[in-house]
């Protein structure tokens, strides 16, 4: 794809693929180095330079580095490339065509989900909750909003906020006093409803705004909401928060009593259900409301509404002149988003039993958004599997790195995953084929951006330009 | 309310909004050029914090006490430089690592928006862990607060004059920039029409490298003034980024005049809501104005477009 006139111009050092992929190379392995190396100190602020890179750290980061590039050179050089028959690629391809394999696939997830969490420490369990649970419910909420219709939420975190402090005042544990104190299951009605209507208020005003400006509304959004909290003593309690929120319980009207006569088995269960410290009955409620709320989106998805919305992501005059209702489709996107987190939002509060305005911070709306994306945007099944392995990435860490420097990895699994698969883990076959599709029909009149296209062809998208051959123009 | 109160307010207002203007006209840069918010500009802003005052306390130690008055502002102008610079050069890698190769994959537009809060995230964390996570001060090497003037009562300090005077001269330096020079002309081009300007000789990878920079250039200068007027720290980035995004948005993204002029309303709005109602609320009021303007001028108030015509 690389014209030869463009590429055989360039002949600098940094021109050369190789040498550039080795520059880029080391200076990561300086900064694993440094990522890995002593904490600063506040007065002296080449500390954590000198202790990392004077010690043994830095040479064997980046001789790894180096070691790596010399394989990926060689590689080159050689030209190995490996058929797709060889690399499995076409193995996949008719693994994925099978319904079969898809079906087990799900069949085993969903065991591993109901059968594994009771041999899990309690730390898992707890982790599997409050992280992995909640932000699977936050996450696929959100994809509705951003994944299906388009409109990129930065506030989103607001309808958590206002599902837990929902749960809150109606289980009396704000300042003010509510009508009637229920239970945390009865809440989920009110939160819905709350949550229903913020949407609604807020999108009303603002859904006529494009793309980027929306964002920035959610966001003020978001802040405001917090910021309500925070400084509503009188009725939020302010900083402190609410404590004590109860945890859920059900009673059945009915028990089952009966005793199995001849043998000595017994059962009295006079019919209820309570949740309490113990985190395990509250992954399988998780379970149960991410399986209702993932159905119940996955029927929207194809449906009118949901093909209503992919005609305003892609088109929002050509939605509206082919007749779709834009604002209402609009409103519902925003109005289902806002409900699921403010279910989420509950299930937190009852959980955890304390809330404050630290807990519905705008990063967490950001991260949010990242798992989405990471996942795969529009693509439900990658959507809850990016939120559940990004909340479960930190903790994997939690015996290597410490608690504050957590957040770094994270980041930079961002970043790498944007630039090797940016329609994200799973992709919606949609915006898959949307993405080959412009690869594939690059115009050549783009060559001044193409000139110097420091990575190699994309790992999976079929035949693009070999990067082989590119380098041999370069010298 | 007094006047006195009332000039007192719109004198931190100004100072503030200045501030904001400046990381303003980095997001406003890059989305004339990219039509993409880059989140991690806030980052910028909290590295030319970091990199002005290390090289102040590499050249006068933690306590100099205070210079005379040409040494002090040749240390300014220094530090002012070696913040321009770090956020610079922040800037630059910035869109080396997280933004180009997604340009070259022809990834979809959240991606960069992931890329570019996965670099913010990254880069933050980074610099606490590198720096520690404690507040550092600027070394004070003038002083900070000597009043120089007073309107109606209200005394106007020498630090705010300072970063008034210096931002007020970095905007028209940049808009001078992008109107007369070559560079400029290649901004526009490229945010008009990035394939048509290509056609015309515009190398578009070098325009965009040299926006990002020109934006960190100013954001880096404002974060060390920041740090000079309150304190460095690795998170310090945040709620001015976010302030001067709503303030980019507010005057009309895309639009340098426009990125000033919201930066300074946006300043002024949140001090002078502290008079009428407690300043805790000041982040809402800014915010609710934004959504008001926004709801009457859906593109600003000044418009979108960093070129000319759309």
């Amino acid at each position: 794809m690389n014209t030869n006139g463009t590429v055989r111009r360039r002949t600098g050092l940094w021109h050369n693929e190789d040498a550039r992929r080795f520059v880029s190379l080391v200076a990561t392995g300086v900064l694993i180095a440094l990522l890995t190396g002593a904490d600063g100190s506040q007065d002296d602020s080449l500390l954590a330079f000198r202790e990392s890179l004077l010690s043994i750290r830095l040479p064997i980061c980046v001789g790894l580095m180096v070691l790596l590039w010399a394989v990926f050179y060689v590689g080159q050089r050689r030209r190995i490339s490996l058929s797709p028959a060889v690399t499995g690629a076409a193995f996949r391809q008719r693994l994925r065509q099978m319904p079969v394999v898809r079906w087990l696939l799900i069949v085993a997830v969903v065991g591993a989900a109901l059968v594994l969490p009771p041999f899990l420490s309690g730390f898992w369990q707890t982790v599997l909750v409050n992280q992995v649970g909640i932000y699977v419910l936050l996450a696929a909420g959100l994809n509705v909003v951003v994944g299906w219709a388009g409109l990129l939420d930065l506030g989103y975190i607001a309808f958590f906020a206002i599902g837990a402090y929902t749960t809150a005042y109606f289980t009396g544990t704000l300042p003010i006093a509510p009508p009637f104190v229920v239970n945390p299951f009865v809440a989920i009605i009110f939160a819905v409803l709350a949550c229903l209507v913020a949407g609604v208020l807020l999108g009303t005003p603002t859904l006529r705004l494009r793309g980027d400006y929306l964002a920035v509304v959610t966001l003020g959004f978001g802040e405001i909401v917090r910021i309500v909290a925070l400084n509503g003593d009188d009725f939020t309690n302010g900083p402190r928060g609410a404590t004590n929120i109860p945890h859920p319980s059900i009673t059945l009207p009915f028990g089952v009593h009966f005793t199995v006569p001849g043998l000595d088995w017994k059962v009295d269960w006079d019919g209820s259900l309570r949740w309490g410290i113990d985190s395990l009955p509250y992954w399988y409620l998780l379970l149960v409301l991410t399986a209702l709320v993932v159905f119940l989106l996955s029927r929207l998805e194809h449906s009118r509404v949901g093909r209503a919305w992919t005609a305003i992501r892609e088109d929002e005059v050509a939605a509206q002149a082919n007749g779709v209702r834009t604002v209402r489709l609009k409103l519902l996107a925003f109005a289902i988003g806002a409900s699921t987190s403010g279910v989420a939002g509950v299930i937190y509060a009852s959980k955890v039993g304390f809330i404050s305005p630290d807990n519905f911070i705008l990063q967490y709306s950001i991260f949010v958004l990242a798992y989405v994306i990471f996942g795969g945007m529009g693509s439900l099944t990658g959507v809850v599997l990016g939120a559940a392995l990004l909340t479960a990435l930190p903790e994997f860490l939690r015996d290597y790195v410490a608690a504050a420097d957590r957040p770094t990895y994270l980041g930079a699994v961002l970043v790498l995953m944007m630039i090797f698969r940016p329609a994200g883990l799973v992709p919606a076959g949609r915006r898959k084929a949307e993405i080959t599709a412009q690869q594939a029909s690059d115009p050549p009149g783009s060559s001044v951006q193409q000139a110097d296209q420091p990575e190699a062809g994309q790992p999976e998208a079929g035949p693009t330009a070999s990067p082989a051959g590119a380098v041999g123009g370069g010298q | 309310m007094s006047l006195q109160e009332f000039c007192q307010f719109t004198i931190l207002g100004l100072t503030r909004g200045s501030l904001y203007a400046l990381i303003a006209l980095g997001y406003t840069l890059v989305y004339g050029v990219l039509q993409l918010i880059n989140f991690a500009h806030s980052e910028v802003f909290m590295m030319g914090g970091f990199g002005g005052m290390f090289v102040i306390r590499a050249l006068l130690g933690p306590s100099p006490g205070m210079q005379s008055f040409a040494l002090a502002t040749f240390y300014l102008v220094l530090g002012m430089l070696a913040g321009a610079a770090a956020g610079g050069l922040t800037a630059w890698v910035l869109e080396r690592v997280a933004y180009r190769p997604l340009r070259k994959r022809n990834a979809p537009k959240l991606a960069f928006l992931i890329s570019a809060i996965g670099a913010s995230v990254f880069l933050f964390n980074f610099a606490g862990k590198l720096w520690s996570r404690q507040p550092q001060f600027v070394p004070q090497f003038f002083e900070v607060n000597k009043p120089i003037f007073d309107i109606f009562g209200a005394t106007m300090t020498l630090i705010q004059v300072v970063i008034v005077g210096s931002a007020f001269a970095m905007m028209v330096f940049l808009d001078r920039l992008v109107a007369t020079t070559k560079l400029g002309q290649g901004i526009r081009a490229v945010a008009q029409d990035a394939p048509t300007a290509a056609l015309m000789g515009v190398d578009i990878d070098k325009t965009i490298s040299r926006t990002f920079v020109l934006g960190g250039l100013l954001g880096g200068a404002a974060g060390f003034m920041f740090g000079m007027f309150s304190l460095v720290q690795y998170n310090m980035g945040f709620l001015p980024g976010i302030k001067a995004f709503a303030a980019a948005v507010l005057g009309g993204i895309g639009n340098i005049r426009g990125a000033m002029v919201g930066g300074l309303l946006l300043g002024l709005v949140e001090n002078w809501s502290a008079i009428f109602i407690d300043t805790k609320w000041s982040d809402v009021i800014a915010f609710v104005a934004l959504v008001l303007v926004l709801m009457f001028r859906p593109t600003g108030i000044l418009g979108e477009r960093l070129g000319r015509s759309a």
